[in-house]
């Protein structure tokens, strides 16, 4: 009874009176001007970008993942043949990139520090350079092994040559090798024209302490895209170490 | 109003020394021939290097419990991807021949 009474005077969902948090005056609330409606402070609007940006990053997990299945199968299919063809690829290059990456990583790391403690532009814009100085380097490296690849007959198709024992799982090892890095250095690409746009941003002084998230969303996909070259370059390069012609 | 999480410069730096450590030890261990250890001990130290950068560089260490579980969820399919097929592949007989 007490209850029906108490609803007589509750005027509906429509009329609830504003909630008010301890501490916080409505009339004295300035929102920030990256705040979006829908969202009730700046602390869940960068919870839900960084949410959403790893429920992408799922996704390319398993992209990238059909990919590392394919390699698994085949290279269970002729483990010798892998190893064969694996020990034709230059580690030395192979490493340098992988120090590379790592680098432009901790450049990575460190242009969203200098966004999250409001360093100056210049700060945050040299190391979102430096990050790309990095990357294009990556590409650059890629670039001359393809050449490399293509010189000495090691692109499959008709043209391929393989004086080994095993050219069918050789032929499929470099099928491999340019479908994996071939969309790696895509995702690197892409990360770089990423990269570009956060970088102009930084530069017209977008970002500080209370809204950094685009620098943050950014810089986990590059990260991603490290961790994938993680796990490329011990399967394609090193899987042929011990391997004697 | 800073939301997250700011780390100190130096547990970059010590992230970032950790990482290339552990590609100089994969490409050293790679010239040994351990039979199938080879395998074990580069996607060991692969494994490790890829935490490293999810729980730092990524700031997973620091994030809500939902991005947490968001992120594993995504290499606990693809252990369910890699597990499932491979048990197919190997039960049928499919990799005989594949590759001659």
């Amino acid at each position: 009874m007490s209850d029906r009474h108490a609803s007589e005077h509750y005027p509906g969902p429509m009329h609830q009176p504003p909630v008010h948090r301890e501490g916080v005056h409505h009339a004295e609330v300035v929102h920030h001007p990256r705040l979006q409606h829908h969202f009730d402070d700046m602390a869940e609007q960068a919870e839900a970008s960084t949410l959403g940006m790893w429920v992408f990053l799922v996704t390319e997990i398993m992209f990238f993942g059909g990919l590392f299945m394919c390699y698994l199968v085949y290279r269970t299919a002729s483990p010798e043949g892998f190893a064969e063809a694996s020990h034709h690829l230059n580690v030395v290059w192979g490493a340098v990139n992988t120090i590379v990456l790592i680098v432009s990583s901790l450049t990575m790391a460190l242009a969203v520090r200098a966004a999250q403690t409001s360093a100056p532009p210049k700060t945050q814009v040299f190391w979102i350079a430096a990050t790309m100085v990095l990357g294009a380097a990556f590409l650059g490296v890629k670039a001359i092994e393809y050449a490399d690849k293509f010189t000495h007959h090691l692109v499959p198709g008709p043209n391929f040559v393989w004086e080994g024992k095993h050219p069918a799982a050789a032929e499929m090892f470099y099928s491999l090798y340019f479908c994996m890095t071939g969309l790696h250095a895509l995702h690197m690409i892409i990360g770089l024209g990423i990269m570009t746009v956060i970088g102009i941003m930084a530069w017209r002084r977008q970002f500080d302490a209370d809204y950094y998230t685009p620098v943050e969303v950014s810089g986990l996909y590059w990260h991603f895209v490290d961790i994938v070259w993680i796990f490329l370059f011990p399967l394609l390069y090193l899987i042929g170490g011990h391997v004697v012609d | 109003m800073s939301a997250g999480h700011v780390a100190p410069k130096s547990l970059y730096y010590m992230v970032f020394g950790a990482l290339v450590v552990g590609t100089i030890l994969t490409v050293l261990a790679a010239k040994v021939d351990m039979g199938p250890l080879n395998n074990i001990v580069m996607l060991t130290i692969a494994c490790t290097k890829a935490t490293l950068v999810i729980l730092f560089f990524m700031h997973v260490r620091w994030s809500s419990r939902l991005t947490w579980v968001v992120a594993m969820s995504g290499f606990f399919w693809l252990l369910i991807l890699f597990s499932l097929g491979m048990a197919d592949y190997m039960s049928r007989g499919w990799m005989q021949g594949t590759l001659r």
